[in-house]
This record gives C-alpha cells, sequence and structure tokens, in this order.
C-alpha cells in the first residue's frame, strides 16, 4: 500500500496501462507539456513521447469522434475533456457514434475508448465550470459511466475502464483530486459495475458517488451523533449499476437517501430513485428521498454556490426526514 | 502518367460503377412499388468518386463515407447482396438488419463505414488515421464527404489536427451541388470548397467528379503522400446530384438543363468511351450483362432472405448483473 493523493493514483493508473500496452495513448488540452490541467498527466509526454501524450487544439468535438474511430482500429484512447460542462460538445460522438456501433454493425469493431472528465461545484468556478453532468451520460446504451471517490478506485477502475472493449466515461470531480487514501501496490483493478459498501449501518442507507460519497460519510458521523446508524454506499459506477447492492442493503435499513450532485429533474436520483422502486418497493419503510442540486444554473458567489451544493447537512436532514 | 489506373483498373472501376448504378436503379423501382422501407439515398451520376477514389486504396486502408455510400461500399469491396440485403433489414446483411443502408459496414474490408451525421465521417476518417499513426502502420484512411458536410464545425477541427499532425487521411470531397434542398452557393461564400485546404496545410486538387480516370489520378497521388508520411490531402470532385435528396423527396430544385447537361457527361458514359478504343465493344458488352446479372441475382436472393429476431444487446443492458 502507498499514501496517494487521488490526481497520483490516476497517473500511476494510466503510466502503468501505457507500460503495459503500447496501443495505450492520451489526448487532450494541455496534457502533454503542462500536465493536465489538473496535473492527472504529469511526466507522461517526457516518459513516452509526443505521439503518445497529445497536446491537442481546442476541439472537442473532433477529438471525440477521434477517440471513437481511433478505439475501432486497434488502439485504446485515453482522451481527457478539462470539464464535464465542454461534454455537451462531446455528444454527437457518444450518443450518435461511440454507443451505436458495437450493437448496429453486429460486433463488427471493438470500442475501447476512455473520456476522462472532471465535474462539480464548489471550487468558485461559475455556472460553465461547475456541473455535474452524471444523467445526461448515464442516459445512453452502450456507454459506461464510473465516478470513483477513492484514489484506490481511481486507480484500479481507470486501469479497468482503459482495458474495457466498451467506451467508458471517467467522473472525476476537482475537489477530489488532492484528497489522500491508501492504494494497493502493483496492478491491481477494481471492476466496473460494482459498488462498495463504506461504512455499515442498519436504520438508513445513503447511495452516492464521487465527491458526494465524502459527503454522505461526513453525514453519516453527523446521524451517529443523532443516534442513527446510517450505512453509505459508494456506487463507483453508474452505469452499469449495481442494483443488487442497493436492493441488499435496503433490505436491510428499509430507508433510502440517494444523493447526486447533477440536477433533479431528471436526473441521475430520480433514475436510482425509480430504479429502487422497480426493485425494492415492498422493502422500503418510508419514500424514497433525494437530495440534488437545486434546478437552476450554479452562480459563483460564495454564499450563492455553498448554499446550493449537496452537502452533509443536507443529507442529514433528508435522512432524518426519511425516519420521521 | 503516373497515377493513371491501367486498362484492366479501369475496366473494374467501370464494372463497380455498373453494379452501383444497377443498385440504384434497382431501389429506385422498388420504392415506387412501395417495397422499400425508409429514406433512401442515391447516388446515381456520382458513381465515380466513390468508386475510383477507393480503387486506389489497398486492403488494409480504411475509409468512412456518408448516407450516400454505395458506391463507396463497393468501391472498398463489398459485393452487392450483403448490401442489399442489409437495405433490405434482413438477417443477411452485412450488418444483420441493424444498420440499414446509411450505416453500413465491413470491418474486414475496411468500411467503417456509412454514417448519417453530416460531417461525422470527417472527423471518423482523422481518427482512424490518428490511430495508423500511433501504431505506426503505413495504412491511409479516407474519407469521402459532400459540401454539405464541408460546413460543418467538426470539418474545420478535424482538418485543422490533420494537417497538425500530418495524418495519413485524403479528404475526397464528392461536390454534388446540394445539401439537401439547399444549393451549394446559398451554403457557403466559395465556389471551390478546396481553398481551404490551405488553411490547414494540405495540397488540393479540383477534378471533374464524372471522370473516373481524373479522380483515380488525383487520389492516387494524395495516397501516396499521406502513405510516405506527408499528411493529409484534399480532392474536390465536381459532381452532381440527379435524384431528390432521398426517396423522401421528389427534387424538383434541380434545374433541368443543369440535369440534361450532367447526364451528357454520366460518368458511365465517360469510361466507357475511353474504355471502347482499349477493349472494344464485346469485352464491354460482357461486363455489363455480368454486373447487371449479379445486381439481379443480389436483388433476387436478398428479398427472399429471412427477417432478424430481436433481443436485448447485452452490452446496452443498464445493471451489471441480470436481475
Amino acid at each position: 500500500m502507498a499514501l496517494m493523493r487521488y490526481a497520483e493514483a490516476l497517473n500511476a493508473a494510466l503510466r502503468e496501462e501505457m507500460l503495459a500496452d503500447p496501443s495505450v495513448f492520451l489526448f487532450g488540452e494541455d496534457i502533454g507539456r503542462y500536465g493536465g490541467v489538473f496535473k492527472v498527466s504529469k511526466g507522461l509526454m517526457e516518459e513516452f513521447g509526443e505521439s503518445r501524450v497529445r497536446d491537442t487544439p481546442i476541439s472537442e468535438q473532433a477529438l471525440t469522434a477521434m477517440a471513437v474511430t481511433a478505439a475501432m482500429t486497434g488502439t485504446r484512447p485515453v482522451l481527457e475533456i478539462m470539464y464535464a460542462d465542454f461534454v455537451p460538445l462531446t455528444l454527437d460522438a457518444l450518443v450518435n457514434q461511440a454507443s451505436i456501433y458495437n450493437y448496429i454493425w453486429n460486433d463488427q469493431v471493438k470500442m475501447p475508448f476512455v473520456l476522462r472528465t472532471q465535474g462539480g461545484g464548489g471550487a468558485g468556478a461559475g455556472a460553465q465550470h461547475s456541473k455535474a453532468l452524471d444523467s445526461m451520460l448515464a442516459h445512453i446504451p452502450g456507454i459506461k459511466v464510473v465516478a470513483p471517490s477513492t484514489p484506490a478506485d481511481a486507480k484500479g477502475m481507470l486501469k479497468a475502464a482503459i482495458r474495457d472493449d466498451q467506451p467508458v466515461v471517467f467522473l472525476e470531480h476537482k475537489l477530489l483530486y488532492n484528497i489522500r487514501g491508501e492504494v494497493p501496490d502493483g496492478d491491481v483493478t477494481v471492476p466496473l459495475g460494482k459498488a462498495a459498501t463504506v461504512r455499515d449501518g442498519n436504520d438508513v442507507s445513503i447511495f452516492a458517488t464521487s465527491k458526494m460519497v465524502v459527503e454522505a460519510r461526513k453525514a453519516a458521523e453527523l446521524l451517529a451523533a443523532d443516534g442513527v446508524s446510517a450505512e453509505v454506499i459508494d456506487l463507483r459506477s453508474l452505469r452499469p449499476l449495481d442494483v443488487n447492492a442497493i436492493v441488499t442493503s435496503i433490505a436491510k435499513t428499509h430507508h433510502a437517501v440517494v444523493v447526486n450532485e447533477g440536477w433533479r429533474f431528471c436526473g441521475y436520483a430520480a433514475e436510482l430513485s425509480a430504479t429502487i422502486m422497480d426493485h425494492a418497493f415492498d422493502e422500503l419503510d418510508a419514500p424514497v428521498a433525494r437530495v440534488t442540486l437545486p434546478d437552476m444554473p450554479i452562480p459563483y458567489s460564495e454564499p450563492l454556490e455553498v448554499a446550493m451544493l449537496p452537502n452533509a447537512e443536507k443529507i442529514r436532514a433528508a435522512a432524518l426526514a426519511t425516519l420521521k | 502518367m503516373k497515377n493513371t489506373p491501367s486498362v484492366e483498373e479501369h475496366l473494374e472501376i467501370y464494372r463497380k460503377m455498373l453494379l452501383v448504378r444497377h443498385l440504384e436503379e434497382g431501389l429506385g423501382a422498388l420504392h415506387k412499388e412501395g417495397r422499400t422501407r425508409g429514406p433512401i439515398h442515391r447516388c446515381d451520376g456520382q458513381e465515380a468518386v466513390g468508386v475510383a477514389a477507393t480503387a486506389v486504396l489497398e486492403a488494409g486502408d480504411k475509409v468512412a463515407t456518408t448516407h450516400r455510400g454505395h458506391a463507396v461500399y463497393i468501391g472498398k469491396g463489398m459485393n452487392p447482396y450483403p448490401v442489399i440485403a442489409e437495405i433490405f433489414g434482413r438477417a443477411t446483411g452485412a450488418c444483420a438488419g441493424r444498420a440499414g443502408h446509411m450505416l453500413v459496414a465491413d470491418a474486414d474490408k475496411g468500411v467503417i463505414g456509412g454514417n448519417a451525421i453530416v460531417g461525422a465521417g470527417i472527423p471518423a476518417a482523422a481518427g482512424m488515421a490518428l490511430s495508423m499513426q500511433v501504431l505506426g502502420q503505413k495504412n491511409v484512411a479516407m474519407c469521402v464527404f459532400g459540401d454539405g458536410a464541408a460546413q460543418t464545425g467538426i470539418c474545420h477541427e478535424a482538418m485543422n489536427m490533420a494537417g497538425l499532425w500530418k495524418l495519413p487521411v485524403v479528404f475526397v470531397l464528392e461536390h454534388n451541388q446540394f445539401g439537401l434542398t439547399v444549393p451549394s452557393d446559398v451554403q457557403s461564400p466559395v465556389e471551390d470548397l478546396s481553398v481551404r485546404a490551405a488553411g490547414y496545410a494540405m495540397p488540393a486538387e479540383i477534378v471533374d467528379g464524372n471522370d473516373a480516370v481524373a479522380v483515380y489520378r488525383a487520389v492516387s497521388s494524395m495516397v501516396d503522400r499521406a502513405r510516405r508520411g506527408e499528411g493529409p490531402g484534399m480532392v474536390e470532385c465536381k459532381t452532381y446530384r440527379l435524384e431528390g435528396f432521398s426517396t423522401s423527396d421528389m427534387g424538383g430544385y434541380q434545374k433541368p438543363e443543369d440535369i440534361a447537361s450532367w447526364k451528357e457527361r454520366d460518368p458511365l458514359l465517360v469510361s466507357r468511351k475511353a474504355l471502347l478504343g482499349e477493349v472494344g465493344e464485346n469485352r464491354l458488352a460482357a461486363i455489363e450483362a455480368a454486373a447487371k446479372a449479379e445486381v439481379d441475382a443480389a436483388f433476387a436472393t436478398a428479398l427472399s432472405d429471412p427477417m432478424p429476431e430481436f433481443s436485448i444487446d447485452e452490452n446496452c443492458n443498464p445493471y451489471s448483473e441480470a436481475l
């Protein structure tokens, strides 16, 4: 085990996969000489050269479309889209290209590419650099969407994503890059589509991904002081979703809080609520509680942004309300 | 002359253009009988571009094309039968009936593939070329795209990167004068769209897109450059769309005098005239009869083939385990 920052764990995953497989290459804005705006690809251009680590023009549409066909023709591209807010520029390549060809072409091609991006608020980055667009991405059949919350999962899941033969959108969070955690040494992958129970509890289940897992863990501490035993499930993967882990936890606690940093209407929390109703309705003693961003743009000024974002206190309040 | 097709190569181009013409006319006739499904985009009169451009390519080279891609499918080596079976949604189609005529692919033949998002084939070919460059392969990617696609933003992004990184890709502009109903001069301030190649440090050549030999020569020289690692090139092939946009419209916005003058320069007539002196009437007549028989047989077989059966694709399943 080694203590690593989240960004360092991602860097280690990229480096190990590039060493193991010469068909893995990286491209994106500022990722080469500068090492990435969040320093995830630091040092990799020096080590692997300018063909396998490419600084690109600001061309998200074409970059993503090129990742799709590069993946179909023998390489495993890892594309960095600097902000999740720029993902709408990439949507044709995801919705109309990457997601369809495996099926539409009757399994003639593989599509092993990873689109890494980071989203989320709390850094004062304003309405065009703070969004979590999880649900927009998880809506698309044929694409996997994952969002690890710890350095160990960041490394293990990025390695698994690079080796996956389907397109994977890898969602990071700007406020997670500096968190530290123990990361297993060596070639350890974490499967995509498996949730992790990060805190055992008996009274209420809290389901979250990415930075919201950090908030959910804090909420569980607060709830413990309230005399409530909360279970925290890090879903880790939004699609495919580990529905068995959700059902198993609710069968124990009979209360559910779903947390997502994206918008509420048609959001990922709404999908989780519906999934729970489909598969665990008889286990529920109360309606599912949703903690999300309100349905409005994310403002800049600190008190405005802080008031808006989901946090531990809001999760705690939602949990207490379901238990009343 | 350098890069000129041999007589045998030209004959093969002529034979494939005939296959495409019979395919298009067969589809037109079946559409009139109400036996086709969904829109069909014909390329009658434009066959020289897709067939002669892809005739230059080697087996390991790859091509992306448009929603009007029949000439590229056949040109790059697909037989009419799996294409026709796909167009009729049969289990025996090139993509088992899942793709339809706009999205046909045959990965083994390097056809990946048709694309019905206008402009999307341009970065598609650039991405294949990027892969070839990263892997150090000596292959070339080609994009056959239209004057409508040339107006998209993604065209600029992809060509810029192709020029910047000297990607082994050749952009073949099939300038058929229309984007759906809108003529090119209502879509662009320049008549010759290949003037834009200079902005991407790419050479460009304008050719008569109805002259298969002219298309072959120009594309061949660009493909040779790209294969040598000297970067991308563009060939602008001037042609004309004789039919409507698809079976969803009846045309009517093309000027009759334009249609008449372009029909006089039908690519089949241009090639036939050039080949007649080389190989004689009997050989041409035999090739023509065989092409018609092949397409007729393909239609007959495809139309009696079984339909596919539906099942859920497990790769699209939203859950990690079956419930």
